[in-house]
């Protein structure tokens, strides 16, 4: 269609896409070295490992959406879905108290197995991605409620549940460097979807439905099926980010997860991908996370008033998009 | 090049504003309120009290909540920032206690003493704990509608909830209450409504049917305290005496229409000063009470539009 359809395979676009990561990552170092100078709390390990933690739910699902979000379409129901994945953990432990591996299994499936039903409604039935992922986002809410009778569901019975996201496995081989195990995760999930990305039929297939989907049709692809399975290796991530956030809570809370979808769309946004799809990074989306949770707690460690947090991480966000923008203008 | 530089310039900008407008006293104490919300005009009264106690005890206090009761993790993460500021003491309103143990042990290590605020948090890891003492104030609502049926006749409670400490400690601080000092006013059910101002309606309505000498009735909270005034409303019946609990617009507007008697409301700005006074004194290693009782008021058509009462009501 136009000039950014093609800038994922030619030349110019692989200096552009280097272009958006250096941005990305200079904004996102920029802003540990204000928040440091400003505040001598801010740069400690304790604070570092507290960022990233608080980093690694919304980085997964950000992760998730990404996949989705470069094929052109959009997925509003990943809050919801990750807190319903949490509830079924939760009901596999808890109240059937089978073993841990079976919990992590559950919360995969469960994901994998919601995104392929978005995937049927957006690409079967041709429900616009935003309407079907609506409809699921307040389906999964509710099923969230009624599984559970609205209470949280603790994983009290099942020991080493915590230590998914909580606990420290590097931190026992370098104690200097306690990254908890939920930000291991993160960067795993983050490698595996790279890789996918960039080295598969399935990743080439995500940007090819993203610039030109009809084209993709006339040259005799069944991108339905492709288009299903894109959004049911996004609802598996977003599965384990379900996992993440049950396993830090030590709860299936029932009540959580609306408003959890914009903020990672807002991350992969800022990391440079289109939302008009055909262009985006893994790299970059997780640079993104980073920038929103080092604002959020930089923000907070220099005590500024919360509704003066919520103005700055939208005009970062505008900033942010802008600022690409004006690079791909004077590249093109 | 050139908007790169634009970007970072902006940041830094941005950044600097944000510690500039922070204005750091380093030998001033630091006092950080982390409650279940902030735009809530219940909390925006917590927050006003402690803002008064800062100013009167000169100590920097901070005041941050999630944008709504469900976001346990991002209360946690306010917490985990609160904690890297090396505060002198933390106040705390637990969205869930289980969920935010392993910061507080973290605080507990770092001796930093934590102060539990409004609801208290499930452990003994508080030093204090600054709520409403709430079956002294369903006494206040048991005398009240007491003399409104000069000592004689048949009550009823339709209670939000039979197993939370706040349901629990209502009814029971109510019903006690009558049946020592008003023994002519008998309590003839308890019912539970969970505070949903349908089922609450409905559990009046079903009073009034099963107890048609019913005189009054007394609603535990917000929610059921409405459902009990439109109940009676429905139902048409004449000469309910009507005892609420906290405020919200359509109760005070039954009050000023005279349908329900008069309610308790809680001191959110008590809690948010109580919190910040007993945080100043664990920091300097005096000794705190456990339970620090916040205050409540009683308020009905007479009072509803006093200074100090308005102050505590929101709609």
């Amino acid at each position: 269609m136009s000039a950014t359809d093609t800038e994922t395979t030619g030349g110019k676009a692989l200096r552009g896409a280097a272009q958006q990561k250096l941005l990305a990552f200079a904004s996102l170092i920029a802003l540990v070295i204000g928040f440091s100078l400003a505040s001598p709390n801010f740069f400690q390990v304790s604070n570092i490992m507290a960022i990233l933690q608080a980093t690694s739910v919304n980085g997964v699902l950000a992760v998730g959406v990404t996949l989705i979000i470069i094929t052109g379409g959009i997925d509003l129901s990943i809050g919801t879905l990750m807190t319903f994945c949490a509830v079924m953990t939760g009901v596999v432990l808890t109240w059937a108290g089978m073993p841990l591996i079976l919990g992590v299994l559950t919360a995969i499936a469960t994901g994998a197995l919601c995104g392929l039903i978005s995937g049927t409604f957006v690409a079967k039935m041709k429900i616009p991605p935003f309407i079907a992922t609506l409809g699921m986002m307040l389906m999964l809410k509710g099923l969230s409620l009624i599984v559970t009778g609205t209470k949280p569901i603790y994983f009290n019975d099942t020991p080493g549940f915590t230590d998914i996201a909580q606990g420290s496995l590097l931190g026992t081989v370098l104690p200097a460097f306690p990254v908890p195990n939920g930000v291991v995760v993160l960067f795993l999930v983050a490698a595996v979807a790279a890789w996918i990305l960039s080295r598969t039929v399935l990743g080439r297939y995500t940007f090819a439905l993203g610039s030109n989907e009809e084209a993709v049709r006339l040259s005799g692809v069944n991108t339905d099926a492709w288009k299903m399975a894109i959004y049911a290796l996004a609802g598996g991530i977003v599965g384990i980010g379900g996992l993440l956030i049950a396993s830090r809570l030590n709860s299936a809370q029932p009540a959580l997860g609306l408003g959890y979808e914009l903020e990672a769309i807002a991350a992969v946004v800022i990391g440079g991908t289109s939302l008009a799809g055909g262009r985006g990074t893994i790299l970059g989306t997780l640079i993104g996370a980073l920038i929103m949770s080092v604002l959020t707690n930089g923000l907070r460690v220099l005590s500024v008033a919360p509704e003066w947090q919520t103005v700055v991480t939208g005009a970062i966000i505008i900033a942010a998009v802008y600022a690409d923008q004006l690079r791909r203008r004077t590249a093109s | 090049m050139f908007t790169r530089r634009i970007l970072i310039g902006a940041v830094a900008a941005l950044t600097l504003a944000g510690s500039a407008g922070g204005v750091f006293a380093q030998d001033q104490m630091y006092i950080p309120l982390i409650s279940k919300g902030f735009q809530h005009q219940f909390w925006q009264a917590v927050k006003a009290g402690a803002d008064k106690a800062g100013e009167e005890l000169g100590v920097r206090v901070t005041f941050e909540g999630p944008d709504n009761e469900t976001q346990v993790d991002k209360q946690l993460d306010m917490l985990s920032a609160a904690l890297a500021n090396k505060p002198a003491a933390i106040g705390f309103a637990a969205l869930d206690s289980q969920a935010a143990i392993p910061l507080l042990r973290k605080a507990q290590e770092a001796n930093i003493p934590i102060i539990a605020f409004d609801s208290g948090v499930d452990s003994d890891i508080p030093v204090a704990t600054a709520a409403t003492d709430n079956i002294a104030a369903a006494a206040m609502a048991a005398d009240k509608m007491a003399e409104a049926l000069g000592d004689a006749g048949k009550v009823a409670v339709v209670a939000h909830d039979q197993t939370s400490r706040t349901g629990v400690d209502r009814r029971d601080g109510f019903v006690n209450r009558m049946e020592e000092a008003h023994p002519g006013v008998e309590i003839v059910a308890v019912e539970y409504g969970d505070g949903d101002h349908l089922k609450s309606t409905e559990i009046t309505k079903a009073l009034l049917t099963a107890h048609p000498d019913l005189n009054g009735i007394f609603g535990t909270n917000e929610g059921s305290a409405i459902g009990v005034v439109n109940g009676v409303r429905e139902s048409g019946a004449q000469g309910i005496t009507i005892v609420g609990y906290d405020s919200g617009k359509a109760q005070t507007d039954a009050i000023r229409e005279g349908l329900m008697a008069g309610a308790i409301t809680q001191n959110p700005v008590g809690i948010g000063y109580e919190t910040v006074k007993a945080a100043v004194a664990a920091a300097k290693g005096e000794t705190v009470e456990k339970n620090i009782d916040t205050g409540f008021f009683w308020y009905d058509k007479s009072n509803i539009d006093n200074p100090e009462i308005a102050a505590v009501l929101y709609d």
